[in-house]
């Protein structure tokens, strides 16, 4: 089972309660940093780092001297990476979505694969989680294509058995649709806040489409209002767990702290929390179905 | 004319809250919300709209279920995996279509479509502290960066229309697609980090994205009592790196409080926070070198 833990606003706990939650899973499970923007999770696990690899994407590579600047990849070129005009013939690696598109359509052969950095991923063990996590290289604008990489060794973990607990991008644009896109059950963290509340709607019109099994967290509840509680009670959205406002959490997270590690009372809501994740995904026959 | 941008790499660190203040202690001015995924702004300025936009950008590919014979070109050649069969034919998720046309061009059926996409709308808009210029990405749609870049465009004509020399921005979380848009002709990123791992560790990543991109930067460390040494930390490294210290601001429920009431902070009665936002505020017109 694959659990992602979004938000729609930034800072609202995604990674407190990801790390909690991966803290208290049964093994095997993998703890997965998809924020790649900004990847926070190893800072409250503390994984040992086993190993790293850097992540390329496929770019246009042009032998200038096969290239008849005949202009058909320019033509299909949808995010202006390759341009020609009269003879000559410039790519911009930096815009290329790696669709394959010039590659493909070039009569004379001249397009090889190139290769731009995306950034790095690695992976390792914090005590009984296994770690998993991609690094935008700073400059790099996208990031959906190196949370698919992520995604897919993931995959190739979890075919041996296991579950994984996703710390997803905030926002709900195609960053954080991408890290939710493949997974069970995706659990909403917020706060019951102005700002808490008008992110969290997005997020729910953002993934309510994808049908999958959806819960709340809110965080720091008895700040704000109530506003949270009664959209939840409208769209049936069971609120799986809630985390005090204290100020005591605030300086043990700052400290990085796992909430889970903090009391006996903390660990309680987790073991309650992925108890009730667990019962959300069930039964879930489209992802029986996939595996049979 | 100058423009601002107030950044954080880091989400829920008080970037829109802070962004709020300053529209309220700026001269004359013209808002703009760039963090089109999730914006809040709004919650605090209570807009009124007075102009609105559809925006549309890139295009997504639609198979017609008539003309399909089904053979699979379009699923091999798709690099995102977003066509999948789908009755006797194949069909096309638009989540994870980007658009790139390669199988529109190569279908021999010619069964795709390739209209553009409708991903959000755009506003312009009075406010007590001056004209907003915001925006709304539909939920779970693509492109944020070129919306940026419409929002900085509009933003800038109406400050030069109106005599205004300033354009003050409030960023999204993150150093990908919007925000690396966000910063193009900016003359000074204002971040807002707190003093925890995260804070910390994502601050140092927007700094390198700004020196990457030659922006200038300057820092506001937010909630800095709730963990001392990580405060001293943040301080020493924007020593090395030679980044102003704007403003130490303490961990305040006020600014929640302000939220609730549909106000921003310096609209309270003031505080050692607001005095401290005060001093933030005239540092950040000394370096972007506004007339007082």
């Amino acid at each position: 089972m694959i659990v992602s833990v979004a938000s729609g606003k930034g800072g609202t706990g995604k990674t407190t309660v990801a790390a909690s939650l991966a803290t208290v899973w049964e093994r095997p499970v993998w703890g997965v940093d998809l924020d790649v923007e900004e990847p926070n999770l190893h800072l409250f696990l503390r994984p040992a780092i086993a190993g790293s690899e850097t992540a390329w994407m496929t770019v246009p590579a042009v032998e200038e001297a096969k290239c008849t600047y005949c202009g058909a990849c320019s033509e299909l070129c949808q995010f202006k990476a390759i341009s020609v005009f009269n003879q000559v013939i410039l790519t911009f690696p930096e815009m290329c979505h790696s669709c394959g598109g010039c590659l493909a359509v070039c009569p004379e052969k001249a397009i090889s694969p190139g290769r731009r950095e995306l950034g790095e991923i690695t992976w390792g063990v914090a005590g009984r989680v296994e770690f998993l996590a991609g690094r935008l290289r700073i400059g790099e604008a996208m990031s959906p294509p190196l949370m698919r990489q992520v995604k897919a060794r993931l995959e190739q973990m979890l075919a041996k058995g296991g579950d994984a607990v996703i710390d997803a991008p905030p926002g709900v644009s195609c960053p954080a649709v991408n890290a939710v896109l493949d997974s069970d059950v995706i659990l909403l963290v917020t706060e019951p806040t102005p700002f808490g509340v008008y992110d969290f709607k997005l997020a729910w019109e953002a993934f309510a489409p994808l049908g999958k099994p959806m819960g709340a967290v809110i965080n720091r509840a008895g700040l704000g209002n109530d506003a949270i509680y009664r959209f939840c009670q409208e769209k049936g959205l069971p609120i799986l767990a809630e985390i005090p406002y204290d100020r005591s959490v605030a300086e043990a997270y700052a400290r990085g702290r796992i909430i889970a590690d903090l009391s006996p009372g903390f660990k309680e809501t987790f073991v309650a929390l992925r108890d009730k994740i667990r019962a959300l995904a069930q039964p879930s026959p489209s992802r029986e179905a996939a595996h049979a | 004319m100058r423009e601002i941008i107030v950044i954080s790499g880091k989400g829920g660190t008080g970037k829109t809250s802070l962004t709020g203040a300053f529209a309220h202690l700026a001269g004359d001015k013209v808002i703009c919300d760039l963090d089109v995924d999730a914006p809040d702004l709004h919650l605090l300025l209570q807009p009124a709209n007075e102009r609105l936009e559809e925006f549309f950008s890139g295009h997504e590919a639609r198979i017609d279920g008539e003309k399909c014979d089904g053979c699979g070109l379009c699923a091999s050649l798709c690099q995102y995996g977003a066509i999948r069969e789908h009755g006797a034919g194949f069909a096309v998720d638009p989540l994870r279509c980007e658009g790139c046309k390669v199988c529109v061009a190569f279908c021999p059926a010619a069964a795709i479509g390739f209209p553009e996409r409708h991903c959000g709308q755009w506003y312009v808009s009075s406010t007590r502290f001056g004209p907003l210029v915001h925006a709304q990405l539909f939920p779970g749609a693509e492109n944020s960066g070129r919306l940026v870049m419409v929002l900085k465009q509009q933003a800038r004509e109406l400050a030069k229309a109106r005599g205004a020399d300033l354009v003050l921005c409030d960023g999204a979380p993150g150093i990908g697609c919007p925000v690396i848009s966000s910063l193009s002709g900016a003359h000074l990123a204002v971040a807002v980090t707190e003093p925890t791992p995260s804070g910390r560790h994502d601050l140092e990543r927007v700094a390198a994205l700004c020196r990457h991109f030659q922006t200038s930067l300057a820092v506001i460390i937010n909630k800095f009592d709730l963990n001392p040494d990580e405060t001293a930390r943040i301080e020493s490294f924007c020593r090395d790196e030679s980044y102003p210290v704007l403003a130490r601001l303490p961990h305040d429920p006020l600014v929640t409080k302000a939220m609730v009431q549909g106000l921003v902070v310096t609209e309270l009665p003031e505080s050692d926070f607001s005095r401290a936002l005060g001093q933030a505020w005239g540092r950040i017109e000394a370096l972007a070198g506004l007339a007082r």
